[in-house]
Parts: structure tokens; sequence; C-alpha cells
């Protein structure tokens, strides 16, 4: 075993700071990003120096991407998906943000001592629905039980590969000025679905989460020779923290529209109630796609034809998928305005004024009043 | 959204905020006294659309920033007690205390839970039987009646495992105190809607006199605080000091008497320290002796230890509107919501984290 020079035994986030891990570590907002930045990319490093949603290889000549992501989703069932489907969908979306067709998953299940048969079996089902869906293919996998109390009813990791069939580097790195930014559909769905589901409240109308594969969208507009600059889709943290980590990486303004960005009334009333912004709230189905501003237009019709046949599909088949789609309109919510030397999302409110949007530090928090 | 999107209509923002600058023709300072209210003006730019002239100022309206670190400590104390359930809303959680927060509580294993009403944390102690459930009870007078419902509710099903750790705080005797301070700046007041929802507004009418204040009674969306501040600067610019009702789809001059029954009912009014300002008389609600069972600062026996505050948080000049968050020199630097130095850096309605979120990074 060969130790770099500058192999640092003592830990690289000041102890005094966080001695302990927090919630907040995993929140998808600054406090994760540290742990990112200074301890994990340090020691493991980048195979060529591109942070993504999943890593791009070159393996026998062929471009890969690869990913890996785990699930703690409570409760496991929620309006719109369960802890299964949203395994599937969120590894296969990860490699569509890389541009990759996504091919093979594999799947970790860490199962708590009592949890119910059935329930297993529910998520076992929703996992190759959702695959199929997908297109994708479960190959391999790993059973692990912990003692009742220690997990939860059950984790799942999937990892996932999937190969680039094109030559274009969708990364960050791409996004220059002048880019157009565009957004798939209606934001907060799966947080508020979720966040609805765990804590009791009961809202007049159920909210679904909008949980969902990406990757043939995706593929659709690879094959129209879109080009692309950069994918992400908006997980944990919203559109505003993809938003920044994209400015972040790549170095630029990206200045976004509030009036543009459309937010379903049943979303946007719990906002209101709980204090939260839905620019914030996390979704499973949406993604934002940065192109070369002369395909603007192109992009936009392509992902509005997208969506009317995904809905003539799912209103056949599950009626909750219909539910979260109805309403929902790809639109240009903003563009890159210019290279800066560090990054900034700025969005122009609702009453025409300018203010930065920034990433949170953890998890939104209900406010009081 | 219906009754959301009326009062975000950019003509008519733009409309009020070219109203306002033809009525305006000497400088004026006026204090939105709502967190919510300074969050809503940081958000949406209402700051940037009035003249120059008129100059905002925050008021101690957010219910986080004031709560005393003595008594977050107590909070942490108490949430790390073994058998105890520790409830608390939100944005409280991540308050820092002298040494930790509720959220640190949590990470080392207390049960500490997010509850959205008191009411929760009262079903948790009915199936919890073995446990001891305590609720953070902090807030204005807007959230006053619900805890006093919960603590109502307990007493008439005897219910012995639930308790408060109270820090309700009021309004009008801030405003007074910020009014008789010699550094005072504030010349007109938005008062809070939501407070006035419940409290009504006869309890401000002698302030606006004795004082010569003028105070509008306002909403928290971008047209209510504009249109609060178009009335605000109209009785200044006119010499009256009256008070107004801008809310008027949510406030009644007497405000909601059941809810204020249940107030008097449970709460008894007591001096109460503010975070950063100090003890003001009256300023607070505490429970009366009939309820004392049900404080847990009586059935818990934790010491409180005297409190060093960071020397170079000016949170409590932040919070009386002398200074603004940017004239601190800790702000944004040694100061961020990963390491507030004080409360107002940690609430999302408090001043300092506003200003961070919305306008900081543009420098």
């Amino acid at each position: 075993m060969t130790i770099p020079a500058d192999f640092n035994l003592s830990c690289p986030i000041p102890i005094q700071q966080y001695p302990t891990i927090l919630l907040a570590h995993g929140g998808g907002g600054k406090l994760m990003h540290q742990l990112i930045e200074q301890m994990f990319l340090p020691t493991f490093g980048t195979c060529n120096g591109i942070q993504h949603d999943a890593a791009t290889l070159t393996l026998s000549g062929q471009r890969m991407a690869f990913t890996t992501d785990s699930y703690v989703v409570q409760p496991l069932f929620f309006p719109g998906g369960d802890i299964g489907s949203l395994a599937v969908n969120g590894t296969v979306n990860d490699l569509a943000m890389a541009g990759a067709r996504p091919l093979y998953l594999s799947v970790g299940f860490i199962l708590e001592e009592g949890l119910p048969m059935e329930t297993l079996w529910r998520v076992v089902r929703s996992m190759q629905q959702a695959a199929e869906a997908a297109k994708v293919q479960i190959v391999t996998g790993d059973t692990k039980v912990v003692d009742r109390g220690k997990g939860d009813g059950m984790f799942i990791n999937t990892a996932g590969i999937g190969v680039v069939e094109h030559a274009q580097l969708i990364a960050p790195q791409s996004v220059r000025a002048g880019d157009g930014v565009l957004l798939n559909g209606d934001l907060g769905r799966h947080g508020i679905a979720v966040m609805s589901a765990r804590e009791g409240l009961a809202f007049e109308t159920t909210i679904a989460s909008d949980s969902a594969p990406l990757s043939d969208l995706v593929l659709e507009l690879l094959a129209a020779r879109i080009e692309i600059h950069c994918l992400r889709d908006l997980t944990r943290g919203g559109l505003a923290s993809a938003l920044n980590e994209i400015a972040l990486a790549a170095r630029v303004t990206i200045a976004i529209d509030e009036t543009q960005i459309p937010v379903c009334e049943e979303v946007q009333g719990a906002c209101e109630i709980l204090g939260l912004d839905p620019l914030y709230v996390a979704n499973e189905g949406r993604l934002v796609v940065f192109v070369h501003q002369s395909d603007v237009e192109k992009t936009l019709e392509i992902m509005r034809e997208h969506q009317k046949r995904y809905q003539k599909v799912s209103d056949l088949e599950q009626n909750f998928i219909a539910q979260s789609a109805i309403e929902t309109q790809a639109c240009i919510i903003g563009n890159v305005t210019e290279q800066t030397s560090r990054g900034i999302v700025t969005l122009k409110s609702k009453i025409g004024m300018n203010r930065l949007i920034d990433l949170l530090s953890g998890e939104q928090l209900p406010r009081i009043c | 959204m219906k009754f959301v999107d009326e009062y975000r209509d950019a003509k008519a923002a733009q409309q009020y905020a070219k109203a306002i600058a033809q009525i305006t023709t000497q400088p004026w300072t006026i204090m939105e006294i709502c967190g919510g209210q300074t969050h809503s003006i940081v958000k949406f730019g209402i700051d940037e659309l009035l003249p120059n002239e008129i100059t905002l100022i925050h008021g101690p309206g957010c219910p986080v920033c004031v709560t005393p670190v003595e008594l977050i400590d107590r909070a942490v104390a108490i949430a790390a007690l073994p058998d105890v359930i520790f409830c608390s809303f939100g944005d409280m959680l991540r308050v820092p205390g002298s040494q930790q927060n509720l959220l640190t509580v949590k990470a080392n294993g207390g049960d500490v839970r997010m509850v959205y009403s008191p009411l929760d944390a009262l079903k948790l102690a009915q199936t919890h039987p073995t446990q001891q459930v305590v609720f953070f009870a902090v807030g204005f007078e807007t959230t006053a009646p619900a805890t006093a419902m919960a603590v109502y509710q307990a007493a008439q099903q005897g219910i012995t495992n639930f308790s408060l750790l109270v820090s309700h705080v009021l309004v009008p005797p801030a405003m007074t105190t910020i009014l008789a301070s010699p550094q005072n700046r504030v010349q007109g007041f938005l008062a809070a809607g939501h407070v006035c929802t419940v409290m009504g507004y006869t309890e401000y009418e002698p302030i606006a006199q004795t004082y010569q204040v003028p105070i509008v009674v306002t909403g928290f969306e971008p047209l209510d605080i504009l249109q609060g501040i178009y009335w605000c600067v109209k009785q200044l610019e006119e010499g009256r000091s009256e008070v107004e009702n801008q809310y008027a789809r949510s406030v009644r001059r007497q405000g909601n008497e059941i809810a204020q029954q249940l107030i008097r009912e449970v709460f008894a009014i007591v001096p109460r320290q503010w975070r950063g300002i100090g003890e003001i008389p009256q300023s607070g609600l505490g429970l009366r002796e009939t309820y004392c069972e049900f404080d847990a600062e009586r059935r818990f026996n934790t010491d409180s230890t005297p409190i060093v505050e960071s020397a170079e948080c000016i949170s409590g000049l932040i919070l009386q509107g002398i200074r603004k968050p940017p004239e601190c020199a800790a702000f944004s630097t040694r100061c961020t919501p990963e390491h507030p130095l004080g409360a107002p850096m940690v609430s999302s309605e408090g001043a300092c984290a506003a200003y961070y979120r919305y306008q900081i990074n543009g420098d």
C-alpha cells in the first residue's frame, strides 16, 4: 500500500466545529458540501476532476457512467411512491444526468429485524415495476439484517451503470454565459408529499410525489442533437441548491425569474402554512437543463412533447403519476448571464426585484408563526 | 393561488412604490415589528422599491431571536434527560444556547421532536404515558392561544406527564421600550398583523397617543407591507399619530376574544428577559398559579448557570433597530448561519439571517 505524501491523519473538518455528525450533514446544504469538499474529495479524489451526479469513466474504450445512492426515506410508503421506486428512479436519474443510458442496477437491502415480509414484498415489486418503466435491469444485490431498533424498517442502497453514447461533456464545466435554463415541471411535490405523510399533516388534497425516471427525456434530447451543457435532477435542497451547485462549479451567474417557476397550488399552500420556500423543497422527478442559447426553443418543444406522451401513458397505468403530472409544464426559467469569479444565483422576485438565492445550511425548518 | 398571488402583483407593487414616493417630502424611519414582515421585505426586495427617504428598521418580533440563552440552555438540559420527549417548533431547534442547541442534543441521543402545534405535543403525552413530554412554548401573542389550549386540555383530561417551558412574550411592552429609549429612531410602526388578529389593536391606541407615533396594523404579503408603509408615511406627513388597520381582512379592533379569554385563563402577565435587550417589565406570559403543575421549570430541576453571550454579537441593538445587520463587524465573517453568534442569524425570521440569505453575497 502506498501512502500519499500529504496523507494526514488529523480530521480535516475542525473537530470543534462539528464533533459529531448532524442530520444537516446529509441535507444537501452547506454542511454536506463541507463534508464532501473537506473530507471525501481530498481523501478519495475524483477520477477526472469532475464532480457530478455520476462519475464518467472509460472502460475498454466505452464511456460509462457509474453512480450510487442510499435511501432512508420515512415513511417507506407515501403518496406517489415508496422507498423502492425512489431507489430505482433516483439512481437512474443520477446516471441520466451524466447523459448516460442507464442499463444495470445493484440493490443492497439493510433490513430491520421484525420488518413484515409483506412490506418487503411490496417494496420489491415496486422496484421491479420502476426498473421496467426506466428500462433498467436489477442484476445483483445484497441483504443484511440489523437488530430491531437499529434500522428504521428498511434502508436501500442502489448503484447503477450506464453507457454514454455521445461525445458531449455534460457537466457544470460546460456551462457558458448565454445558456438557457429549462425546468421540466412544477416544484416541491415530493418534499411536501413525504413531509405530510411523515408528520401526519392533513391537507385538503393529497399531494403525490413527482418521483419518476428522467432518462427517456434526456435520451430524447440527445437524439435530437441538442447541445446540452449540463443536467441536474432536483432532489434534496430543491432547485435553489441545484442551481447554486452548478453556479459554483461553473463560476457563472445564473439569473432566474420567479414568475416563470411553476408551483402547484397545493404545494404553494402547504409551503405558505409551514413557512417553507418551494425553491428549496425536494423533488424526485424534476431536472434543470442547461442548453446552448440557440437550442432553447427546440429543447422546450421536445420537453413538452415528451410530457404529453408521458402523461398519456401514466393516465392509463397509474392514477397518481397522472395526478402529479397535471398542470406541469416544462418551461424556460432563466439563463446564464455571465462568467464570474464565483458562482451566484439571482432571482427576480414576483414583484420584479432581484435577490440572491443561497445554499441553505441544513434542511429547512418550519417557522413558528 | 387565491389570496396570495393578488398580493404579490408586480404592477400594483410598482404603483404603490410610486405613490409612496409622491407623498414623501422628508426622511422617515419606520419599524416593522414582526420577523415575518422583515422576511417578506427582504425576500421580495420591497426595501429597494422605496424612495431613499424611507428607512425601514427591523423590529424585535422574531420569537426565536428574543428567547434568552438561559432558557435555551434550560431547554437543552431538559431535552437531554432520559425519559423526556422534548417538543419544539422547527426553527427553535438550531438556535444556539451557550454550549449547544437542541439539534446537538438530538444528535447525542436526546429525544427531540419537531411539532407543528402544542396540541401535537399533548397527543404525544397521551400516547407515551411512561415518558415526560415537554413543549417549548415560545412566540408572541400569535402562538400563545394554542399553548394555552394545550395546557387547558391537559388540565381537563388530568394528563400528568405533560409540561411546558414557557417563554411567551408580548409586543406592546417591547414597542414601549423601544420608544422610551434615548437612542430611539423609530417614527412610525407597522404592527404585526397576526399578533393583532389575536389581540386586536386597542392596546396600541394609548402607545400611539403617548409617544405620538403612527401605528399601522399590517399584513405580510408585499402589497400589504407597501400599503402599510403608505398609510404610515401619510400619517407622518400629515402629522397624525393614529392606529390604522391595513390588515382588515384578518384583524378586528377587538381581536379574537375567545382566544384572549383562553390566554387569560391560563397565563398571567410577568416580567420577561429578552435576548440582547434585557428584562422588560410586564412583557411576557407565564403560567398562572392554578396551572403551575404544568411548568417544566418547576418539574425538572435543572441548574441555571450564568451565561456568557458572545461579546461580538450586537443582537440587542439589531432587535431594537439601532443597528442594521451589515453594520455588525462579525456579520457574514465570524457570524454566519452555519456558525451563528446570536439568534437573529439562525431563525429564518431573524434580521441577520434574512440579510445574509437575500443580500449579502451580492455585495
